[in-house]
């Protein structure tokens, strides 16, 4: 039979906007999250957590909280039981931050765990957490890459080794002084925090000595199980982590943090299940956060607004130990036709715990910075935003050379503007009015790349036509329980309601977490992998049953579709998988795969050079394809010149994303990513007071996110795109893309409405007020 | 002294009107360390006496009528009504997601009014009938909100779902779901980070047509 025959295989549930099916759980409160399993003895932690940002600690006195009823156990750095290794320890930690806090009596940044209380209730726990006497030896703190005590310096390479913090193509500078239209700014990024509604939670069960099980609020129930193997100094398979329901991550729950392994380890103290969930107000010193960072961009263009330089260096707070900064340069690499190009970080230590990706890591903020400029180019130039857009499309990635896999970025252009009426924008700024309010259009590009992953998953087919489907994958949300139902139904030819599909255990195989966009693509082809598997042994054993149509065909002449086997040149014969398994008298078959997402998918069925034979670039290198998704925001503000308000009034996103699973779920996704990237652009700040390095605005009243309120109606829409080369399905993530670019749309529509640009986000009333102080 | 807090022995007394949930009636009910503390400022000489007369200390048997049945827990008068729901009654439906009023992902009905079940001591709430967000659904049959929120896929991750349901059932029991505008304002207390609020006014004016 053929194998990873894709494309363009018949669908019958697959992109159909059914309802999501662990919905009704969701909708009656049925559906459990970490902090809501139940195990029998369970009793509460409670962190204390520092006042001071850099110091020690000379001493902690326990002794009246100690006296409070119900208390099971204080743990300190003095008594806490210390893992097997320490974070520094590990030859190669898999997550951010490398530093675990109540190892010793030192202080690195305000909110870092001083204590942890087991008590027999929440309330008493929380009591006596607040009866802890803490006294510090208080240093002076840096808060960021501002304080005048912060050292900038080059990090060599970003994120854990994996990128370099210097990139240079071409000849960027020179490129840029000789450029006819030269344009220089500097954009500013504040601290933001992901705040998923569920506070981050573990419920540790110590089913032994040596066996532990976590139920834990995981984007990556994989990460969490390898970490605590490693701190613990146990083998994997001992320990299993949980993840049945997870109320939004955004990546704050893809990197493993200090509370999950202090949680763990009291556990282990008092012999007890110990459930901890962090407070609101601990989710923002707990989890990571999007680091506060500058980024200068030097855009050279010629005069009819082609780009011939891009210079870009970014400046960023980073912890004591790690070297996290989101790498923003990436998509100033790939996303125009631009000969030349550098990028440079510059990073600073501070008082701080380290910071992780946050939605669209770089992505986001790098694409504010370039598409910012590149509206005041075109404004300059008096270009139609769009049209400027269009003269460096990029007909293959400039980054690398390689040729797409699939881009329908023009598509997304025309269609959006359509839909928008973009021609009806007025084209000089500050003209329009609605009333007394300033009106403006803005728009921007999206793109996300498709990242290597791969994954397994593990297909059980019953005679009675049901079926159960296993990974270890999660559903933030985002619809994995949904659309793999909808591709395990089509790969099977079952309807979605006789499948049963699980996740979010370690125990399932090995699935990759839910971040970089690439769950569904992966988990897609990794069921697809394990349906084949299936499919070949039916095959098998309809082809040697006399009883079946297929009696005596060959293998390699059986096609299967829809769960139904037929010979490939006589379509007309064949049957159902069920039906042969049915008569085998085996009540149930099991198949297993591993599927591929991304370069190894196509390195895999196309060779290492299967490049498009089209494309004869001279730029172009061998090897593959690059692969992104790419997508138009088209955005319209109101601004109130007497208060400084901003109001998005209407939105339009395009996206050309591959194959969508189900067109409900992803719409969802991408209203979600425009809106999170309103929260960006408009509100969202997280302060660190410069003196003391503590955040000022530490909950959901002073962190301020959207609210139904300040969203008006968003319309969404796919652009068909097929692409054989980047997995199973031709399935591109769309977890990122819906919010690269937004922060831009919305500050181009600013500019477009009072004349001012905004380069310093969140765009406040006061800085908007401040702008049209100042002569346009 | 501990004597139990009953419904049929309202803190204001016989004759007065029937608890409104207003913070005077909470001073009344919690009374004792917490009515000394907060007292002053509010109440007046008499009132405080009123209030030392009652106290709930430590450990007592609370009774709370949730979707039409009681049930009795065992807990000090501090414990959160959400806390009582989540971690005493095992009803985790009601989400905390800040636990100070902030997000709404704790709404409850209280006598069909929402509230913030996070800001409400449970004590308080003996009497009365407290709905969640298991006691939507007729059995397998799904309140029409909840679903209208499943056909409009008015959430993702549906960690603030039975908070912006409940309060959505609310919102158009009140007359506030009259228009977009007008369901967007009056569901602003209940943040969805996933973003779904396009989907959750979608949902919500489906459910108030419907109703």
């Amino acid at each position: 039979m053929e194998t990873n025959q894709t494309k363009n295989a018949p669908t019958n549930v697959v992109g159909k906007p059914l309802d999501r099916v662990d919905g009704p759980a969701k909708v009656t409160g049925a559906a459990r999250y970490s902090a809501e399993i139940s195990v029998p003895g369970t009793v509460y932690g409670v962190l204390k957590t520092s006042t001071i940002a850099k110091g020690r600690i000379t001493s902690i006195d326990t002794s009246r909280a100690a006296k409070e009823p119900g208390i099971i156990t204080i743990l300190t750095h003095e008594n806490l039981p210390k893992p097997a290794k320490t974070p520094q320890q590990v030859e190669k930690w898999r997550a951010a931050q490398s530093y675990l806090p109540m190892q010793d009596a030192q202080v690195q940044y305000a909110g870092q765990p001083v204590a942890l209380v087991v008590a027999d209730t929440l309330e008493r726990a929380t009591q006596a957490a607040a009866l802890i006497n803490v006294t510090y030896q208080a240093e002076a703190p840096i808060d960021s890459f501002h304080d005048p005590k912060a050292e900038l310096f080059d990090p060599q390479k970003i994120q854990q080794g994996k990128k370099d913090s210097h990139v240079v193509r071409g000849n960027p500078q020179q490129a840029f002084d000789g450029a006819a239209i030269r344009h220089e700014a500097t954009y500013v990024h504040a601290i933001n925090h992901h705040s998923p509604m569920e506070p981050a939670a573990t419920l540790a069960v110590w089913e032994g000595a040596d066996k532990l099980t976590v139920y834990e609020s995981s984007q990556n129930v994989t990460m969490h199980q390898g970490a605590l193997a490693d701190l613990l100094g146990m083998p994997r398979e001992q320990i299993r982590v949980v993840t049945k329901y997870i109320g939004g991550g955004f990546g704050c729950k893809g990197s493993f943090w200090p509370h999950t392994i202090l949680t763990v380890l009291a556990a282990k103290a008092v012999n007890r299940p110990v459930k901890l969930a962090l407070t609101r107000q601990q989710m923002f010193t707990g989890v990571g956060h999007r680091e506060d960072q500058e980024q200068t961009l030097k855009m050279g263009t010629t005069a009819d607004g082609k780009l011939v330089s891009l210079v870009h260096t970014k400046r960023a707070t980073t912890s004591p130990w790690d070297n996290y900064t989101e790498s923003n340069g990436k998509i100033l690499d790939m996303l125009y036709a631009c000969p030349n190009y550098s990028t440079t970080y510059e990073l600073a230590r501070a008082n701080v715990m380290t910071s992780v990706w946050m939605r669209a890591p770089g992505e986001a903020p790098g694409s504010f910075a370039l598409e910012s400029s590149l509206d005041d180019v075109a404004n300059q130039l008096g270009l139609d935003p769009l049209e400027i857009r269009l003269r460096n499309y990029a007909d293959y990635d400039h980054s690398n050379g390689k040729p797409w896999s699939s881009k329908s970025l023009k598509q997304c252009y025309a269609r959006g503007a359509e839909l928008f009426g973009w021609d009806k924008r007025q084209a000089k700024p500050g003209q329009n009015r609605r009333g007394r309010l300033l009106v403006g259009h803005g728009m921007a590009t999206a793109s996300y790349p498709v990242h290597s992953s791969q994954g397994t998953a593990r297909v059980r087919l019953f005679a009675d036509g049901h079926a159960v489907v296993e990974a270890g994958a999660t559903d933030l949300g985002t619809g994995t329980y949904t659309v793999m139902t909808q591709v395990s139904a089509d790969a099977l030819g079952l309807a979605p309601e006789k499948i049963r599909f699980e996740l979010g255990d370690t125990r399932l195989p090995t699935a990759p977490g839910s971040g970089g966009s690439v769950a569904a693509g992966t988990v897609a082809s990794s069921i697809m992998a394990a349906a084949e598997d299936v499919w070949d042994k039916v095959v098998k054993m309809a082809v040697a049953d006399k009883k079946s149509p297929l009696y005596k065909a060959k293998p390699a002449d059986v096609k299967v579709e829809l769960g139904r086997m037929f010979l490939t040149k006589d379509p007309q014969k064949g049957e159902t998988l069920v039906a042969a398994l049915v008569r085998s008298g085996q009540p149930d078959i099991e198949g297993s795969g591993t599927g591929k997402y991304g370069a190894g998918y196509e390195e895999k069925n196309f060779g290492q050079n299967g490049a498009d034979p089209n494309n004869d670039s001279k730029e172009k290198k061998t090897g593959g394809h690059s692969m992104h998704s790419f997508g138009a925001h088209f955005c319209e503000v109101e601004v109130d010149p007497d208060l400084g308000t901003v109001r998005i009034t209407r939105w339009v996103g395009v996206h050309g994303a591959g194959t969508v699973l189900n067109l409900k779920t992803a719409t969802s996704q991408m209203i979600g990513g425009a809106i999170y990237g309103i929260g960006a652009a408009l509100m969202e700040e997280t302060h660190r007071d410069a003196s003391f390095a503590r955040y000022t605005n530490a909950d959901l009243a002073g962190y301020h996110i959207p609210v139904n309120a300040d969203i008006p109606e968003i319309k969404v829409e796919f652009v068909p795109e097929s692409d054989p080369y980047i997995n199973y399905l031709g399935v591109k993530g769309i977890g990122e893309l819906g919010m690269v670019g937004v922060a831009a749309a919305v500050g181009n529509a600013i500019f477009n409405a009072t004349g001012r640009r905004l380069r310093h986000l969140p765009i406040t009333p006061d800085k908007v007020l401040e702008a049209l102080r100042q002569p346009a | 002294m501990t004597e139990p807090i009953t419904p049929d022995t309202p803190a204001g007394g016989p004759g007065k009107p029937a608890n409104d949930g207003s913070r005077r009636t909470f001073m009344k009910q919690a009374g004792g360390i917490l009515g000394l503390a907060l007292a002053p400022p509010f109440l007046s000489q008499a009132e405080r006496l009123t209030a030392l007369s009652r106290k709930v200390e430590g450990v007592s048997a609370l009774s709370l009528k949730v979707n039409g049945t009681v049930r009795t827990i065992q807990a000090e008068p501090r414990v959160t009504l959400l806390d009582a729901l989540r971690e005493y009654l095992d009803l985790t439906g009601s989400k905390k997601g800040c636990d100070h009023g902030q997000c709404g992902a704790c709404t409850v009905l209280v006598d069909g009014r929402r509230v913030n079940s996070c800001l409400t001591l449970a004590v308080m709430t003996q009497g009365k009938e407290i709905t969640t967000i298991e006691g939507l659904a007729k059995g397998e049959e799904l309140h029409p909100m909840q679903a209208a929120f499943l056909k409009h896929d008015g959430f993702q991750c549906g960690y603030c779902t039975p908070g912006q349901i409940m309060s959505g059932v609310a919102c158009v029991q009140e007359g506030h779901a009259g228009s977009e505008a007008e369901v967007r304002e009056w569901m602003s207390g209940n943040l969805c980070r996933c973003s779904a609020y396009p989907n959750i006014t979608a949902a919500i004016l489906e459910a108030a047509k419907s109703s």
